[in-house]
């Protein structure tokens, strides 16, 4: 039996904690009529956005995982000069401030930025076009993906990628039947936390691609465009965004494989 | 416990007054702050500066303002219609629209009838921003002029990549280069945004003249200051601060 005090402590921390967490989400939730709800929700500005958000992230997902997968598996299995530099940049998108973010891709791939000649060249121009919206979402939202994969692939013992070695498998069968299944849980962990923040993306978005409906105005963006006339459309939005969000995270939890994220280290499993 | 007290205590003494002002005041308030502060050095002036709308919502919400500054009247009558405003505002300056274009005019947009040409990248405000919806009324205006299409308003609209959530992020977009044009206050073209940028001027037939009325919120915590700010911001001495910004002086 823990002291009295002990108890308190503990059940006051929790209290606080989840009013400051939990509070904002009801207050969205209880704010409008089942009604006004509903009618704020069908108005086109609402799906466009919906469509876009849901759009740009998955793309942003797919991205993600292709680009990430290499760099997590060199992060855990390789070391090399220059190895904690390279952790260190991936990371830094999740502590900057999104705007930040964006000025930052305004300089290197907007049309006078560095990399803009050579974008040109290509016939991209990436300001104020979709694919912008993509660019950011991937900047904010790699981080998480390579994170969990990193840690992942790093947890799952050595022995069996090397028992399939020895057993003359090529270094891709190792990678694609030994190893990735075996890191499965921790990279669609990272991937549905890329996902999730890639819908929540805003600053770096707004600054980088700008705010066109249908084009770069993804939810986030309308919520702050409706924000500033019409209260009870951001409210609806708001909440299609919570519940949309939340889904994803309870979803991570209680997906088959969930209950392995963060668990012990990965071991074969029996067919 | 002492130290908070002592801290408390201490905090009362100078006066610090917040001040929620429209984006395009930032450069000739920050001036009049300075010019206040060193005559009193017991106040600091605190700005927020952002789109009107914004900061109604704010105030709204109880943000604990003294000076409410916005760049129209409708959105100060919005705020009066919700009960945040003391006494009558008054007008304190004027202000006119510009297109401005990078410098090099990637778009070579000559005239403002080349901003109805296909392709041209149009930055604006969101029209919910006071700048947003004077240029899109000005745009309105230019299309019933002589020497326009019929469709000009409607072509010129299409071309808009962008609404902007306040007039001087349509600035840095020009300024930046990623913006064929942009409409923005004569007042937001600063001498460091002249060096960068060309202006295309607007016809006075159909330019929008924005009035800027400027009040004391409700409850203010530091009313006193707030109506001190307002009469400096009245006076020959902060007219002349906004003239030298690029407003229209009122008085």
């Amino acid at each position: 039996m823990k002291p009295l005090i002990v108890r308190v402590a503990l059940v006051a921390a929790v209290a606080t904690l989840l009013c400051i967490l939990a509070l904002p989400m009801i207050s969205l939730l209880v704010r409008l009529s089942p009604g006004e709800l509903l009618h704020q929700l069908s108005q086109p500005v609402v799906l466009t956005a919906l469509g876009l958000s849901l759009e740009t992230s998955v793309a942003t997902t797919v991205v993600v995982i292709l680009l990430g997968l290499p760099v997590a598996y060199l992060l855990a299995t390789k070391d090399f000069k220059g190895k904690r530099v390279l952790r260190a940049l991936v990371e830094i998108p999740i502590v900057l401030p999104p705007t930040v973010a964006g000025v930052g891709l305004l300089l290197a791939f907007g049309r006078a930025g560095l990399a803009g000649g050579a974008l040109k060249a290509l016939g991209i121009e990436l300001p104020f076009t979709t694919l912008a919206v993509v660019v950011a979402q991937v900047f904010v939202a790699t981080p998480f993906f390579i994170s969990a994969a990193t840690a992942g692939i790093a947890s799952v013992e050595r022995r069996y990628t090397d028992a399939a070695a020895t057993l003359g498998a090529t270094p891709g069968y190792g990678f694609f039947r030994v190893l990735l299944p075996l890191a499965l849980p921790s990279v669609l962990a990272g991937a549905a936390m890329s996902w999730a923040r890639a819908l929540g993306e805003f600053g770096a978005t707004i600054t980088f691609a700008g705010n066109l409906p249908g084009r770069t105005q993804t939810m986030p963006l309308a919520v702050y465009t409706a924000l500033q006339n019409d209260l009870a459309a951001a409210v609806a939005l708001s909440l299609l965004l919570v519940i949309l969000s939340f889904s994803i995270l309870l979803g991570l939890r209680f997906a088959p494989w969930g209950a392995a994220v963060g668990g012990a280290p990965a071991r074969p499993r029996g067919r | 416990m002492w130290l908070l007290l002592g801290l408390l205590l201490h905090h009362q003494q100078p006066t610090h007054l917040s001040v929620y002002a429209a984006a395009s005041l930032t450069d000739a308030f920050n001036e009049i702050a300075d010019s206040l502060e060193r005559r009193d050095p017991d106040l600091h002036i605190d700005f927020n500066f952002a789109g009107s709308q914004v900061l109604v919502l704010q105030i709204g919400q109880g943000a604990a303002a003294d000076v409410f500054a916005s760049a129209d009247s409708l959105w100060m009558k919005t705020a009066q219609d919700s009960g945040l405003i003391e006494g009558t505002p008054q007008t304190f300056v004027r202000n006119r629209l510009v297109v401005i274009v990078p410098k090099g005019n990637p778009a070579r947009i000559g005239k403002l009838q080349d901003l109805g040409r296909s392709g041209v990248k149009l930055v604006l405000a969101a029209d919910q921003v006071p700048a947003g919806r004077y240029a899109r009324q000005t745009i309105f205006r230019l299309s019933r002029l002589a020497g326009y299409p019929t469709d000009y308003g409607r072509r010129v609209l299409g071309n808009v990549v962008s609404n902007e959530e306040n007039v001087r992020s349509v600035a840095a977009k020009v300024q930046l280069g990623e913006a064929d044009a942009g409409i923005v206050y004569v007042s937001d073209v600063t001498p460091a945004l002249a060096r960068q940028v060309q202006r295309i001027e607007l016809p006075d037939s159909a330019n929008v003249i924005a009035s800027y009325p400027i009040a004391v919120v409700r409850h203010a915590p530091n009313a006193l200051a707030a109506k001190g700010f307002i009469e400096f911001v009245l006076s020959p001495s902060g007219q002349a601060v906004l003239a030298k910004n690029g407003f229209i002086a009122a008085r």
